[in-house]
């Protein structure tokens, strides 16, 4: 089974490497950029094919490492 | 005072900790592996050194904080244990949950390696007995990550709770904004990461 954890900041946090992406691509001239926050995507693997249990895996999986709760929010999504 | 010195993948500073806590206790610290499940027996201090443990890969700190040893350094810390963080073993530390809030990217995405000023604002915990309140001393800092971030509430608690060791100030004990370095609980110590080494002073691992 194929799952995906995003890793995002927190609203109000600072981002300074995505301001810095912000800033590359309206130097770009990418039209119509507002903002840019960075975020982590990980893709991961699972044995079985129970969707209950992968999914308490994949929170667990999360809050213990994935992300910083204190600055970062998750999501889960079984693929 | 017998010191233990945790040795993880990608730390560099271990062994100008061990030589530091050699001049300044007269005794060899122990240096564990992370992967070892116990501290040596009558270890009085436990410091997570500086570098780069797993390459920053995550967050920093992040990978290491979760090893084995933890265990053992929560558990020395829950009995009152001093246990001291430099540089990514205050990230570290962090990451562990053994001290609030988070170190994050600094704001103009820039390493800083410069002298700093700090304030002592307590002379009455282990890692700062050999300063007087109040007195300025200059520390070098070495960090990407240096950004210490933790919410309103946490900073309201730690200052109530005056756990605030050191203040960044200006050279004449003019107080920036930002509170930084709360020995936690009153036994952990900690200062934003430096990977540059400080000669130790007579007064004191801290300046180390």
């Amino acid at each position: 089974m194929k799952a995906r954890v995003t890793v995002t900041l927190k609203s109000g946090v600072l981002d300074p490497q995505g301001k810095a992406i912000e800033g590359a691509l309206k130097s770009l001239g990418v039209a119509g950029v507002a903002s840019v926050r960075q975020g982590k995507v990980f893709d991961i693997e699972l044995e079985g094919a129970d969707g209950a249990r992968a999914q308490a895996a994949l929170k667990e999986a999360a809050e213990r490492l994935l992300a910083n709760t204190v600055i970062e929010n998750y999501r889960v999504e079984l693929l | 005072m017998k010191s233990a010195v945790v040795v993880f993948p990608g730390i560099n500073r271990e062994r100008d900790m061990a030589r530091t806590l050699k001049l300044v206790s007269g005794v060899e610290p122990a240096l564990v592996w992370h992967a070892d499940t116990a501290l040596p027996s009558g270890t009085d201090l436990v410091v997570i050194p500086g570098g780069f443990s797993y390459g920053d890969y995550l967050r920093c700190g992040a990978i290491a904080a979760r090893s084995a040893i933890m265990d053992a350094v929560r558990a020395h810390a829950a009995k009152g244990g001093l246990v001291l963080g430099v540089c990514n073993g205050f990230q570290i530390l962090c990451e562990a949950d053994l001290l609030p809030g988070v170190l994050m990217r600094n704001q103009q995405l820039r390493f800083i390696c410069r002298d700093v000023y700090l304030r002592v604002e307590r002379s009455d915990t282990a890692f700062t007995r050999g300063y007087n309140a109040g007195q300025v001393i200059r520390v070098p800092v070495a960090h990407g990550e240096g950004n210490y971030i933790a919410d309103g509430e946490t900073i309201a608690r730690l200052e109530g709770e005056r756990r605030i060791a050191f203040r960044y100030c200006a050279p004449d004990g003019i107080i920036d904004p930002q509170p930084m370095l709360p020995p936690s609980f009153g036994t952990r110590a900690r200062r934003r990461p430096s990977n540059r080494r400080a000669e130790p002073t007579r007064r004191g691992m801290i300046g180390a």
